[in-house]
């Protein structure tokens, strides 16, 4: 039965892929829609099993193999599934959300020509993402790594004659495989060092990793073998997460379709980074180096992504730059050994971040595919169900009471306030700020979109189907809203108390709570929701938050000139975040151009000067030369041979008497 | 084991299509070559089911040579007409078999008989090569190869071929003829030419290094590695696509290094691995970036390869067993790859009368087939996993990074390299805007075309969901190999 949920959206790929084109459009959606819905229902299945039976007959987890892939003698290299806590709850959101965006996709691709296509990619990416997630070793979760990565290729150059998308596709699938190059370097490292792939065994044996070391090259730098692994690991995990500074694809994925923004790209995909260091937690556990590393890097990635969310005008990118942002704070999660709080983010941040983007979609075509907000405004009348999901999905995204967003990101600052690795105060503040910035970013998006007067339709747009007023999107499109609004406004406040504060993960995530007690402070301090509830009065993150909504308005309705006014006197600072720090900048002119100068190069001064000039010319002319001198020996004169015979005589004489 | 088993099957496979080649070349002019062209299509089956029943007859679980034959040849200097075929060869000999069937069938009603004749004439050959156990027969084969692969070039290649073969022919055989000197010495020292007893033959370290240096030359150009390498690239692009593929599909040269150089002198082999690694390592590189400035499809598709066959020299001399199996997956993998793109290069040319990249672009709107086929062989050459690609590079790389961490990293940069220079090349082909007037009219695979790529795809997606069918044949003849290189012969 395991097998069967992604077995079925794999099936449904198959089948769409191979005879979607030529039946009928509804075929297309029903068998998707049906097969990641039959998938869904059997992940709830699972869940409800991990949560409500396993206490009782006293399992942690179930690992099944389905196959062997290679036996390599030493071991097997698998594929199979490890059910426990954590893949369970992964399943069920991939897979819900997976079924939400089907249903959404109806609504949205409705006119699109590739309309089978779609389907086929998201259910082909529904499967590898539940291979990643429910696998039970680094082999199939490469597998799945790779596989969602396909196909978030494939859907980003969804529309593949424009050639920004194709261009962004093929970014995105770059980026992550310089991810993927530490991350093969991690499991190298593990596998050299264990001899194994499989979770359980890697786990059940992590100490062994300590103390060992390991140098690049013979006699080189010698370092901590744990950290070298975590390290690579977790490049692998920055690639999928999109953290600085490999985030860059990311809002550049935004020229995908829109619903699969909203799944891929904030849900789902880019959270199998987060994942896969939570499921590893056992191993990061050891190397104190690299949970500094991951903390910096996500406080960093935190407060700059935030900082780029104000200043973007196309209503997919701020949604883009808040996900990145969000992944910030679940990195920071996780550098300060807080993987449950890092899942419990994921997790309420899968459901209103896809919220959001699938609002964003409605919004989108309703103008007729307009993403400027400048071109919007004044929709909240128009669009009233679109409007209040959006507005849930906002104060959840902010960490306003009772949203969902408040209960899990509320305990990351608190977790980085208390975490011992280095850099943490750094990832204290960033996020604390990032929260103001958050609030400010958000809300100048649903300002400018929802309130204020209509900017639609004006003289811009000469031709007739923009004059029509937008007007509210159909139920295919705003149930799926609808039902994530009230997965935002409940998972929080229903969920805080068994993930956070209850066994829920169990051995599923293993911290060294002594060593790194963040989790612990937060368990001592609780004293219930209502309490917690409370005493988010007193801390600044919420005040934050108000004051970023208070000063979004005040830039978008109250004052709309004064944003243009600071940006004119801060004119670097905007340049500067306009231009995305000039990271795209710097990829394109230095190591774009600078690869392919190299590659030039090799190829005049490597195959045309060396390889074909002076190898195979060379030798060519260095046998014509030969040939010539040797020619000079053979004049055709009988005194010339015979004067040689004789000094040759004479030599081997002497060198005989000698000799004797 | 063969027991009991009298039909000389290894024979069979080797001199059916030779002589089923001759024949064709003698039937070229008749009856407008129709009967050349049918004798061919069905020399090819045959072959085809002769080494489907050795794969299928094979014992995966026995190191020893089976379907052996063993005739004495010339008798004044002990050579023997000596056959047979273990874990190391059979998977060769089954994709030489495929590729031969798919390279021979897929050539168009007007293709040259002579052309064919050399297709099968080579195809003869490489059994031979594969399954030779005498030094001498080995050599015969090996070079024979390159007669027929020397005219099917020069009389059917594209415009540059006189250039381009006569490098690869005096490249090739200025390569093997220190070979054939190490061979000689060897006699003179065993007084055998069995390759099977030099295995044992106790060498001193000086002249284990000597034998290495011969053999490498040979096989290293062969294979082709850094900086041998100069004749590959314009052979694969002036060769007719079929003789391409031939050449660079069947493997022979990394499989020297299986047969021979490793465990004749696996001393020096150890002593020079580093040196090995380093070559192997460089070639990864530099022929991956290479790759990345070509403008030629099949020039992009031969630096890839080649670049691919570094990987599978760093497998050899790691002295690992993970990355052992891995190169010899990797061989077969690489193979199918590069026959797969070639064929898809192929069918674009025959429609676009080119393959130069600036030409192409959105074939997806008027080829879906083609475009959707070859987004999946790209991604095999990518080595993704699922896919055949994927096995074989990830076990080299794990071997890699086991070996020494710093070997890891740079041979790692495949990843990235491949997929930029790989994806260019989708992108570039595959989709954006139609650039050229005449792709918008093109017409998409035909029934014969899709059927060739689907088999070839169908082939490398099982391989790669599940290559433990493939590995369970190679397994014990490279863990012997293994052992035997571990075992001084000082």
């Amino acid at each position: 039965m395991l097998a069967l949920i992604p077995l079925l959206p794999l099936f449904a790929a198959l089948f769409v892929g191979f005879f979607g084109r030529r039946a009928p459009r509804d075929l297309s959606h029903w068998v998707c829609c049906t097969a990641v819905g039959l998938s869904f229902v059997l992940s709830a299945i699972v869940l409800c099993e991990v949560v409500f039976v396993w206490p009782e007959i006293g399992t942690q987890a179930e690992s099944v193999t389905l196959y062997t892939w290679l036996d390599l003698g030493s071991t097997q290299l698998t594929v199979g599934f490890l059910i426990d806590p954590l893949s369970a709850l992964m399943m069920t959101v991939v897979t819900l959300v997976s079924f939400l965006v089907h249903v959404y996709t109806i609504g949205y691709m409705k006119d699109d020509p590739g309309y089978a296509r779609f389907f086929a990619y998201i259910a082909f990416f529904t499967f590898s993402m539940l291979m990643l997630v429910m696998s039970n070793n680094f082999l199939q979760m490469f597998f799945g790594w790779e596989g969602v990565g396909l196909a978030s290729y494939l859907l980003i150059g969804f529309w593949y004659t424009r050639p920004s998308a194709t261009k962004a596709g093929m970014k995105a699938f770059l980026m992550n495989r310089v991810g993927d190059f530490g991350f093969i370097i991690g499991i190298g490292l593990l596998f050299a060092t264990l001899g194994t792939l499989n979770f359980e065994e890697i786990f059940a044996r992590a100490d062994e990793l300590q103390g060992l070391s390991v140098s690049l090259w013979p006699g080189g730098l010698e370092w901590s073998l744990l950290t070298v692994a975590c390290i690579g690991l977790f490049v692998g995990a920055m690639g999928k997460s999109a953290q600085v500074p490999l985030h860059t694809w990311l809002p550049d994925s935004m020229e995908g379709p829109t619903p699969i923004s909203a799944l891929i790209h904030a849900a789902t995909m880019v959270t199998a980074g987060i994942f896969m260091v939570a499921r590893m937690s056992p191993v990061f556990e050891g190397s104190d180096t690299a949970l500094s590393f991951i903390i910096i890097i996500g406080a960093t990635t935190a407060i700059s992504m935030a900082l780029l969310g104000l200043v973007q005008n196309d209503i997919k990118r701020v949604v883009a730059y808040s996900t990145l942002s969000q992944l910030g704070y679940m990195t920071v999660a996780l550098g300060a050994s807080a993987y449950s709080m890092a899942i419990f983010h994921l997790m309420t941040h899968a459901f209103f971040k896809a919220l959001l983007f699938l609002a964003a979609g409605s919004v989108i075509i309703a103008l007729h595919h307009e993403q400027d907000m400048r071109k919007m405004g004044g929709l909240r009348r128009l669009m009233p169900v679109t409007y209040g999901t959006a507005l849930i999905g906002a104060w959840a995204l902010v960490g306003l009471p009772p949203f969902a967003g408040f209960f899990s990101k509320e305990p990351i600052i608190e977790a980085a306030r208390f975490a011992t690795v280095t850099g943490h105060h750094y990832a204290y503040w960033a996020l604390t700020l990032g929260v103001f910035l958050t609030a400010c970013y958000t809300f100048r998006m649903i300002f400018m979109v929802f309130h204020g007067a209509p900017r639609y339709g004006g003289s811009s747009h000469a031709h007739g189907a923009s004059h029509e007023t937008p007007k509210e999107s159909p139920r295919v499109v705003t149930v799926p809203l609808v039902v994530l609004a009230v997965c935002s406004v409940l998972a929080g406040i229903l969920f805080i108390k068994p993930m956070l504060i209850g066994d829920y993960f169990g051995t599923a995530i293993r911290g060294d709570y002594v060593a790194h007690p963040a989790v612990a402070v937060f368990h001592a301090e609780w004293r219930g929701i209502l309490h917690y509830f409370l005493h988010a009065f007193l801390t600044p993150p919420l005040w934050l938050a108000l004051a970023g909504i208070a000063a979004a308005w005040y830039f978008t309705l109250s004052a709309p000139t004064a944003a243009e006014r600071l940006a004119r006197q801060l004119g670097a600072v905007y340049g500067v975040l306009k231009n995305h720090f000039y990271v795209d900048a710097f990829y394109e002119r230095v190591i774009v151009r600078g690869t392919h100068s190299v590659a030039s190069w090799f190829v005049r001064g490597g195959e045309q000067f060396w390889s074909e000039g002076v190898l195979v010319q060379g030798t060519a002319r260095l046998v014509q030369w030969g040939a010539q001198c040797l020619r000079y020996l053979q004049t055709g004169y009988l005194y010339h041979y015979a004067f040689a015979m004789v000094l040759g005589l004479l030599v081997l004489m002497t060198w005989w008497g000698m000799g004797r | 084991m063969s027991g009991g088993m009298n039909v000389p099957v290894l024979s069979l496979l080797i001199w059916l299509p030779i002589v089923a080649g001759v024949a064709v070349l003698a039937l070229r002019h008749v009856d407008g070559g129709r009967p050349s062209r049918w004798l061919a299509n069905l020399a090819a089956w045959l072959t085809f089911f002769v080494a489907a029943f050795v794969i299928c007859r094979f014992q995966t679980d026995s190191a020893m040579m089976q379907f052996s034959e063993r005739v004495m040849w010339i008798p004044y200097f002990g050579v023997e007409y000596a056959l047979g075929i273990d874990g190391l060869s059979v998977l060769f000999i089954g994709m030489n078999a495929l590729i031969t069937l798919l390279v021979v069938i897929s050539q168009k009603p007007g293709s040259s008989g002579g052309y064919l004749a050399a297709l099968l004439m080579t195809s003869g050959l490489t059994y031979g090569a594969f399954s030779a156990r005498d030094a001498v027969l080995f050599y015969i084969f090996f070079e024979a190869m390159l007669v027929p692969m020397y005219l099917a070039i020069g009389f059917f290649g594209g415009p540059q071929r006189r250039y381009a073969t006569t490098k690869f022919f005096l490249y090739t055989l200025f390569g093997s003829l220190f070979m054939l000197l190490a061979l000689f010495y060897l006699y003179g020292v065993s007084q055998t030419f069995s390759l099977t007893a030099w295995q044992h033959l106790p060498l001193s370290l000086y002249t284990q290094l000597v034998l290495f240096g011969a053999f490498f030359m040979a096989f290293a150009v062969k294979t082709p590695m850094w900086p041998l390498h100069a004749w590959a690239p314009d052979a694969y692009v002036e060769a007719p696509t079929g003789a391409a593929i031939m050449l660079a599909s069947t493997k022979i040269g990394a499989y020297g290094f299986l047969r021979l150089l490793l465990p004749i002198v696996p001393d020096a082999a150890q002593v020079l691995a580093p040196w090995m690694v380093g070559l192997s390592v460089l070639a990864v590189i530099y022929f991956g970036v290479v790759a990345l400035a070509q403008t030629d499809l099949k020039r992009l598709i031969a630096y890839s390869s080649v670049a691919h066959m570094g990987l599978v020299t760093l497998g050899f001399f790691l002295f690992d067993a993970v990355a052992l199996k891995g190169a010899v997956l990797l061989m077969v993998s690489n193979g199918l790859a590069v026959a797969a793109l070639f064929f898809c290069a192929d069918m674009l040319k025959t429609r676009l009368g080119d393959h130069r990249l600036t030409d192409c672009g959105g074939i997806v709107k008027a080829m879906p087939w083609l475009a959707t086929l070859l987004v999946f062989f790209a991604m095999a050459n990518i080595a993704l996993p699922g896919t055949s690609g994927f096995v074989g590079e990830f076990l080299v790389l794990l071997g890699a990074v086991g070996y020494q961490l710093g070997v890891g990293v740079l041979a790692a940069t495949v990843l990235v390299i491949g997929a930029a220079y790989t994806l260019w090349m989708v992108r570039r082909v595959v989709f954006g805007p139609v650039t050229h007037p005449s792709v918008a009219t093109l017409s998409d695979l035909g029934m014969q075309e899709r059927l060739l790529l689907s088999v070839l795809a169908a082939v490398m997606l099982g391989f790669g969901l599940w290559p433990q069918a493939l590995l369970a044949m190679a397994d014990v003849s490279v863990t012997q190999l293994l052992a035997h290189m571990a075992l001084s012969k000082l």
